[in-house]
C-alpha cells in the first residue's frame, strides 16, 4: 500500500527577506501577503483607495488655487480666534491637530494592550480615542458654524477667491465624515472588547465568524489613516 | 510573549502579531507633538516664501512617515505589502505635475481673456 507523507504547515521553510523576499512573495503563485491576515490586507487596500480620494481632493484644491486670478484668502487670518483681546492665528486648528495626534497615541496603545489580551485597558483606551475623535468633530462643527456666520459659502466668501469655500467645505467635510465613521467603528469594537467577545470567541453578528484581537489593530489602521490625512490637510490647506 | 507563541501554534494562524513596547509609541507620540508645534510655529512666526513651503513639507513628511512606519506598523511588514501600499500613491505626483501645467494654462487664458484681477 502506497502512503503519502503528510507535511505540517508549521515546519515551512524560512521566507527570504528584503528585495528577494518581495520578489518571491509576489511570484509565488500563492497568497502574496504571507504574514498578514486578509482583514488587515483588505483594510490596507481600502486605505490605499482612500488615499487616492483625498489625493484628488487636494489636487483639485491646488488646481483651483493656482488658476484663480483673485487673491486666495489668508488661512492664518480666516481661522484666527479672538482670545483675550487679540487675534491668535490658526489656534483652533492647532488644538484640533493636537487632539487628533493624542487620539492616535491612545489608539496605538490600545492595539498593544489588545494583543496582551488586557480587555479593560484596551476598551478604555479605545473609548478614549473615540472621545478625542468626537472632540475633534465638535471643534470642526464650531469652526464650520463660525465661518458660515461670517458669510463663507461654497460659491462665495468675503475674504477673497470664491473657490476657497467650496474646497474648504469639501475637504474638511469629507475628513470630518471619516472621523465620525471612525468614532462609530471604535465604539462598536470597544464594546465587543469590553464584553469579552474575543476571549470567549463569540461569533459576529453579521459574519458569524469568531473574531480575535487583530480587529483592534485593523480599527487602529483606519484611525491612524484619518490622522494621516489630517497631516496633509493641515499642511496644504491651513498652512500653505 | 507566551500568548503570541500560543497563537502561532494554531495551524490557521499564519498572521504575525505586531507587538512593540509602549515606550516606543509614547516616544513617537511626543515627537509628533513637537513636529506639530514646529509646523504651527511656521505660521505663528510668519515665515514666508520658499523657507515656509519647505519647512511645511519637511514637517509634513516627517509626521506622515512616523505615523505610517510606527503607528501603522509598516516598518515591520514584509516588503510585499509595503511596496504594494506605498508605491502607488507616488503616481499621484505625476497627476500633480499634469495639473500644475493645466492650472498655469487656465490662469494664462483667464489673464489674457479677462485681463488682470477684477
Amino acid at each position: 500500500m502506497h502512503e503519502s507523507a503528510k507535511t505540517t504547515p508549521s515546519t515551512s521553510l524560512p521566507r527570504p527577506s528584503g528585495l528577494s523576499g518581495f520578489a518571491s512573495d509576489w511570484a509565488s503563485d500563492q497568497r502574496t501577503f504571507k504574514n498578514v491576515s486578509w482583514g488587515k490586507a483588505m483594510m490596507w487596500i481600502f486605505l490605499l483607495s482612500d488615499t487616492f480620494v483625498f489625493g484628488c481632493f487636494l489636487l483639485a484644491y491646488m488646481t483651483a488655487r493656482m488658476s484663480t486670478t483673485v487673491p486666495w484668502p489668508n488661512p492664518s487670518e480666516v481661522f484666527a480666534l479672538h482670545i483675550g483681546g487679540q487675534d491668535v492665528p490658526l489656534i483652533l486648528i492647532a488644538i484640533m491637530t493636537f487632539v487628533l495626534i493624542s487620539s492616535s497615541g491612545t489608539m496605538a496603545m490600545a492595539v498593544n494592550y489588545g494583543y496582551r489580551r488586557d480587555r479593560r485597558k484596551t476598551a478604555i483606551l479605545m473609548l478614549l480615542t473615540a472621545l478625542f475623535g468626537a472632540t475633534f468633530v465638535g471643534m470642526q462643527a464650531f469652526e464650520w458654524t463660525k465661518l458660515i456666520m461670517e458669510g463663507v459659502r461654497p460659491w462665495e466668501n468675503p475674504f477673497g477667491a470664491a473657490q476657497f469655500g467650496s474646497t474648504f467645505f469639501m475637504i474638511t467635510g469629507f475628513h470630518g465624515t471619516h472621523v465620525t465613521i471612525g468614532v462609530i467603528f471604535l465604539i462598536i469594537i470597544a464594546r465587543k472588547v469590553w464584553r469579552g467577545d474575543f476571549d470567549t470567541e463569540k461569533r459576529g453578528f453579521f459574519t458569524s465568524r469568531k473574531g480575535n484581537y487583530e480587529i483592534v489593530e485593523i480599527t487602529g489602521l483606519y484611525w491612524h489613516f484619518v490622522d494621516l490625512v489630517w497631516v496633509f490637510i493641515f499642511a496644504f490647506f491651513y498652512l500653505w | 510573549m507566551a500568548q503570541t507563541a500560543a497563537h502561532s501554534a494554531q495551524p490557521t494562524a499564519q498572521a504575525e502579531h505586531q507587538q512593540h513596547p509602549i515606550k516606543l509609541y509614547l516616544a513617537v507620540w511626543g515627537l509628533l507633538f513637537v513636529l506639530s508645534f514646529f509646523s504651527y510655529l511656521v505660521d505663528y512666526l510668519h515665515v514666508q516664501g520658499y523657507l515656509r513651503w519647505s519647512l511645511i513639507l519637511i514637517f509634513m513628511v516627517l509626521k506622515a512617515g512616523l505615523i505610517v512606519a510606527i503607528f501603522m506598523h509598516m516598518a515591520w511588514e514584509r516588503l510585499a505589502l509595503t511596496y504594494a501600499i506605498l508605491l502607488p500613491p507616488i503616481l499621484v505626483l505625476v497627476f500633480v505635475a499634469m495639473m500644475v501645467s493645466e492650472a498655469n494654462y487656465t490662469l494664462l487664458t483667464r489673464l489674457t481673456a479677462f485681463g488682470a484681477a477684477p
